[in-house]
């Protein structure tokens, strides 16, 4: 088993939470594991990523190999394309459809997603509607982390339980709000995987 | 017993506080700042009281490192590749008095810039004092070479350098502890002159740091962090060094590699295996993260044929390691993968909304605006980020505490006006001597001195100077009346806008201070207690 995952957004969006409740899943599951963060300049307002490396094997290199991540999972279109290189043949792509515009030449967002169905194993959701329908308006991210659970092969109730070691100190309030963050992603995945 | 999940910053924390640690001085810089961070909240570190608070900079931080080992207990410097030229005096002097209890010099260095003003190899620093040094592969060696450096720094008397760079230093993995060490008693040094450099005895201290060399070699020559690995094919031997060795083996399925290895984690060189390995293998490449450093050894000045790397540009000369920069060395066929569509545009690192630096420029910029561009010499911080549109605010960024040393140099050349623009902490790590200089030669210059309650960059820290700032001004010799507080918010533009102006008219030495937490400061400072 082997899984090697880029997490990618903008500073601040909460992309290490999802590499802290991965990675708990997949310790719990006795698997090895690598995961290279992005810490200072770039967090203010950049671009931001992490590489997420599970695998029964021993890991070497704390980076991915272009051509070689299984997925990429992003809470920000544009960011999900930076990281194209990395995606291997037959690698998802799941990304949120919501642009952060903090630049002022952002792209034109229907090109933008037009770049984004054009890739075969895609899921484009909109994590920030969804986590605002559901009530839980600041875990897009981990809505994101729901619709990449079908593609993670780490059992569903083992991401519960990475949620409840990465918010259980926050209160009853904030976990539920994530549980039903991941759930309502994990959802949509499932009626619109291609 | 359960695995930890650790940074390599935080393992080498961990291994050193495993070790017998009894207190981690540094300065807070990317990629370095969470070894001491993790001691900061680590709860046997606090139970042990171990020291833990930051320094003013690495240059104190080292020096008070080396006070801890006169006094016999095991201690760590960090720091990050730049912050060891600030402590470089220190350190360097430390090759010759050496450590009593262990010192470690902990020092993340930056290949590729990610965030910093340039790229140097700390191994060098190592070579050029005759130092030991440690370079771990992964987060494991990381934790452990902290129990190796305290055995050899406190057999040899010397303190030992671990190296690490950003990629290690900021990537987790499972760690496995070891047994805990307790800490040292208080000893004082058995010979008394061992910290006196006095020429005469700083000469005898030399000739003691040539002669053991030999010694550090065979030490290298026997550690478990430099492995000869077998292979059939002789045509090539690979060096690998720290990092490097991940990135060479994540090329080859399931680690087996048909060429010769020699994986280095030890310096000095060890002799015999290198010597193995050339004599054994018709091509050399060497693969290490950072400058050229065992390449420009093997080639010597009249250069070697068989060695390849940066040098012959085999592997970029500059930058950091990847995994298909090593396959492209390997002549091994690259993975199929696609390009960045064209309609991605870069993001760079932007001041935050709300951010009270942006509202101190937009007053600087108002007040300067008849003077033309090139008047604004700043320093290293968030602030730094002022430069970019749509402030444009400030014109040069070098070393921490370089802002008001260049205003001061600028002004005596006649440049009018010349303003300062600097951050709290650094103005704590390096901007108060030159502010003693401005002052006894009268230099006419403002330093603006950004108050943000937090040291930003590096990811909220307490700032050294907090609540301190006007008393170090008026200490150094700043007239009271031209220390001037402004709160940087955009209702007091106007006001702030009249203060910097009169600051300006003034002829000699004002301080502005604009006074206003970062926007982050409450819920950081929250999430840490
Ligand atoms: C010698 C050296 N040490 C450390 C650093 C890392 N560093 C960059 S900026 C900074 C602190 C900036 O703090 P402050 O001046 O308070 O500005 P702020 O980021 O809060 O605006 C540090 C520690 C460095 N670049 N050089
Ligand atoms: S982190 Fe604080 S100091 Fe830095 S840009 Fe943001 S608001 Fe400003």
């Amino acid at each position: 088993m082997k899984k090697d995952i880029i997490l990618a957004g903008v500073g601040g969006q909460g992309i290490l939470s999802i590499a802290a409740i991965i990675g708990y899943a997949a310790m719990e599951n006795g698997l090895n594991l690598k995961q290279a963060e992005v810490h200072g300049m770039s967090q203010r307002g950049g671009d931001v990523q992490s590489h997420l490396r599970i695998s029964d094997k021993e890991i070497y290199s704390d980076l991915i190999p272009q051509g070689g991540a299984d997925l990429i999972i992003s809470v920000e279109p544009m960011e999900a394309l930076r990281y194209m290189p990395y995606l291997s043949q037959n690698g998802w792509f799941i990304t949120n459809t919501t642009p952060f515009v903090n630049i002022p030449n952002y792209p034109d967002t229907e090109e933008l997603m037009n770049e984004v169905k054009a890739i075969p194993n895609h899921v484009a959701i909109n994590a920030d509607q969804i986590a605002k329908d559901i009530g839980a308006n600041r875990s897009m991210n981990i809505v994101m982390l729901g619709a990449a659970s079908l593609f993670l092969d780490i059992p569903y109730e083992k991401l519960e339980e990475g949620i409840k070691f990465v918010f259980g100190r926050k209160g009853e309030e904030v976990l539920d709000a994530n549980l039903k963050a991941m759930k309502a992603g994990k959802d949509f995945a499932e009626e619109n995987k291609i | 017993m359960k695995k930890l999940m650790l940074l390599g910053d935080e393992a080498i924390a961990q291994g050193a506080l495993d070790a017998g640690l009894s207190g981690a001085y540094g300065y807070p810089g990317t990629p370095s700042t969470e070894i001491v961070e993790y001691i900061q909240r680590n709860r046997e570190a606090i139970e042990r009281n171990v020291h833990r608070t930051w320094s003013a900079n690495e240059k104190t931080a080292m020096e008070e490192a080396l006070g801890m080992s006169y006094a016999g207990k095991r201690v760590i410097a960090t720091m990050k590749h730049v912050g060891l030229n600030v402590a470089a005096d220190p350190y360097m002097n430390s090759a010759l008095t050496g450590a009593n209890g262990g010192v470690i010099v902990a020092v993340a260095d930056d290949p590729s810039m990610h965030s910093s003003q340039n790229e140097q190899d700390s191994r060098y620093y190592a070579k050029f004092a005759l130092m030991p040094a440690l370079e771990p592969s992964n987060q494991q060696e990381a934790y452990e070479m902290p129990f190796m450096a305290y055995e050899i720094s406190e057999k040899y008397h010397l303190p030992v350098m671990i190296r690490l760079t950003t990629r290690l230093a900021h990537s987790r993995a499972g760690i496995k502890r070891r047994e805990v060490l307790n800490e040292n008693d208080l000893q004082k040094p058995e010979n008394p002159n061992q910290f006196m450099l006095l020429p005469a005895y700083a000469r005898k201290k030399y000739k003691h740091l040539l002669a053991i060399q030999k010694e550090l070699v065979k030490e290298s020559e026997n550690s478990p962090f430099n492995k000869y690995m077998k292979g059939e094919d002789k045509s090539l031997g690979i060096i690998a060094c720290g990092l490097g060795f991940n990135y060479l083996m994540e090329n080859f399925e399931a680690g087996k590699c048909p060429y010769p290895i020699l994986k280095i984690g030890q310096y000095p060189l060890p002799g015999k295996q290198i010597e193995k390995i050339i004599n054994e293998c018709k091509n050399i490449l060497v693969v290490e993260e950072g400058m050229p450093l065992v390449e420009e050894m093997l080639n010597g000045f009249l250069g070697n044929k068989k060695v390849k790397g940066r040098l012959n540009g085999t592997i970029p000369r500059d930058g950091e390691l990847n995994p298909q920069i090593i396959r492209r060395a390997l002549n091994l066929p690259e993975l199929p993968s696609l390009a960045i569509p064209e309609i991605v545009t870069g993001r760079p690192p932007a001041l935050c909304v709300g951010c009270p630096h942006i509202d101190t420029y937009k007053a600087l910029n108002e007040v300067l605006k008849p003077y033309g561009k090139g008047h604004v010499f700043s320093d290293i911080g968030c602030y730094t980020l002022g430069f970019l549109p749509p402030y444009k605010a400030i014109d040069t960024c070098v070393d921490m505490g370089a802002s008001v040393s260049m205003a001061v140099g600028a002004a005596d050349a006649g440049l009018f006006p010349a303003v300062a623009a600097i951050g709290d902490s650094t103005f704590g790590h390096s901007g108060i001597t030159p502010l003693l200089d401005a002052v006894i030669s009268k230099s006419n210059i403002v330093v603006i001195i950004m108050d943000n309650d937090i040291i930003a960059m590096t990811g909220m820290q307490d700032s050294q100077v907090t609540g301190r700032i006007e008393d170090i001004c008026m200490g150094v010799g700043v007239e009271k009346e031209h220390i001037r507080i402004i709160n940087p918010l955009s209702r007091h533009h106007e006001e702030n806008v009249k203060v910097i102006k009169e600051e300006l008219n003034y002829n000699g030495v004002s301080v502005i201070i604009p006074r206003r937490p970062c926007i982050h400061v409450y819920a950081k400072r929250k999430k840490k207690s």
